[in-house]
């Protein structure tokens, strides 16, 4: 005799099965992801602005009603809870001091900045130093320590860079072909945002009009001049991107879109990204034991020196400034 | 110089502390791009004038109006809410 279920519709197994059926979407209910509809139905401040002062009101209503909001919690009336916040505050001061006098006292035991005998003046940077010159054909050092004798350490840098911009379009990205409602409201919600603030502003457009071909320019010089002088491609990038960013803060989304979409971005920080993996990769596949790139070193001072690293310098700059003018896309209106 | 670089770092600590005492969000962002153009300069005295590019175009310029963006988002900024409300009267 076998017991009767008859909770079936509560099993574990009926919703494994309509999971598996793809009939309930069980991040739904567990994740908070998504609000449920019936709390955000009309009251999206969509609407206009008087359906959203009343709707913060029922929100306020809703919140007193919650266990933390009893008079239980109300530190007037409980004086333990008085008593306990007391303690708290003293003991998390007293934390906090403690912990900066731990770090004060450990840097008494470092050595004298920029001391000769500190244990990083050993003789790998003496050899840097030395005989970087010879080797890499960079004036600037530190140029050719990053993209020669450490290159693959840079290419992690820029893939970082690439993974972060990735989860930022995880995160934020609005699906602009999608139905759902959700996508819906919050594609609503990005154009009211826009729509409510100052265009075409005069003072802001005639500033952009001097600075940005200035900004833009000196970026592409700190990334051509990357192996001469200080800079390279990180910091020329990120001027690049900055300049593109106050370009489009001036003009808007419109006059941007024209040479910046999200086809763009993808194949630029694609071929960047994997003309540095093949360029670099190689030696490090080998032991990097510094294989001949084939490309002469040239005369250092020359522009057209040093080998691989102006290239590469290239290909950095434009994966920095397109991930930082991407960032601020999304940021704005979920998309490029 | 001695006593222009023990005013920069004066005033980077002031910068440090505020942005962690100032109640307004938008102020101690404000606060905190100043923080960074701050240690700009420090960066040059110290020699490194790489790392002085990065951080005023990362630091003061990028990261910052990220954190403006993201005020807007959440709708922090709280003049800008009332001047919404105004106009939804209309």
């Amino acid at each position: 005799m076998s017991r009767k279920k008859d909770n079936y519709d509560q099993s574990r197994w009926l919703k494994f099965k309509n999971w598996v059926d793809g009939d309930v979407d069980l991040l739904a209910k567990g994740m908070e992801a998504r609000v449920p509809d019936g709390n955000t139905d009309g009251s999206g401040w969509t609407h206009g602005a008087q359906s959203l002062e009343a709707y913060e009101a029922a929100q306020e209503e809703e919140l007193k009603k919650l266990p933390i909001f009893a008079k239980g919690f109300d530190p007037s009336v409980d004086h333990g809870l008085a008593l306990f916040r007391k303690f708290y505050r003293f003991l998390s001061v007293l934390l906090c001091g403690s912990l900066i006098l731990v770090l004060l006292w450990t840097v008494a035991y470092l050595p004298i900045f920029g001391n000769a005998g500190n244990p990083d003046n050993n003789e790998v940077s003496a050899r840097y130093i030395e005989r970087g010159l010879q080797e890499t054909g960079a004036v600037n050092i530190v140029t050719g320590m990053i993209l020669d004798y450490r290159a693959f350490d840079t290419f992690g840098e820029s893939c970082v860079l690439f993974i972060a911009s990735c989860c930022v379009l995880v995160l934020l990205r609005i699906d602009a072909s999608s139905k759902d409602k959700q996508t819906e409201k919050r594609r609503k919600e990005a154009a009211y945002d826009r729509l409510y603030e100052p265009k075409n502003d005069i003072i802001l457009q005639k500033c952009a009009c001097i600075l940005v071909p200035v900004i833009l320019i000196f970026g592409i010089y700190i990334v051509l001049n990357g192996h001469l002088s200080p800079g390279g491609g990180f910091s020329g990038g990120a001027v690049l991107g900055s300049g593109l960013i106050l370009y489009l803060n001036a003009f808007g989304f419109q006059k941007t879109e024209r040479f910046f979409t999200e086809t763009v971005y993808r194949r630029t920080t694609l071929c960047a990204l994997t003309f540095y993996c093949l360029a670099k990769s190689y030696s490090f596949f080998t032991g990097a034991n510094h294989l001949d790139s084939g490309i002469p070193l040239g005369t250092p001072g020359a522009i057209l020196s040093s080998g691989l690293i102006l290239p590469l310098n290239i290909c950095v700059g434009l994966v920095v400034a397109c991930t930082m003018y991407a960032f601020y896309t999304l940021f704005r209106k979920g998309g490029m | 110089m001695k006593v222009f670089e023990l005013i920069l770092l004066i005033v980077l600590i002031g910068c440090a502390i505020s942005v962690a005492c100032t109640r307004d969000l938008l102020t101690s962002i404000v606060i905190f791009m100043s923080y960074s153009l701050v240690m700009c300069v420090i960066w040059v005295l110290l020699q490194s004038p790489d790392l002085a590019i990065t951080e005023a175009a990362v630091g003061a310029g990028v990261t910052s109006i990220l954190f403006f963006v993201t005020l807007k988002k959440i709708r922090a900024i709280r003049k800008e809410k009332t001047d919404e409300s105004e106009e939804g009267q209309l």
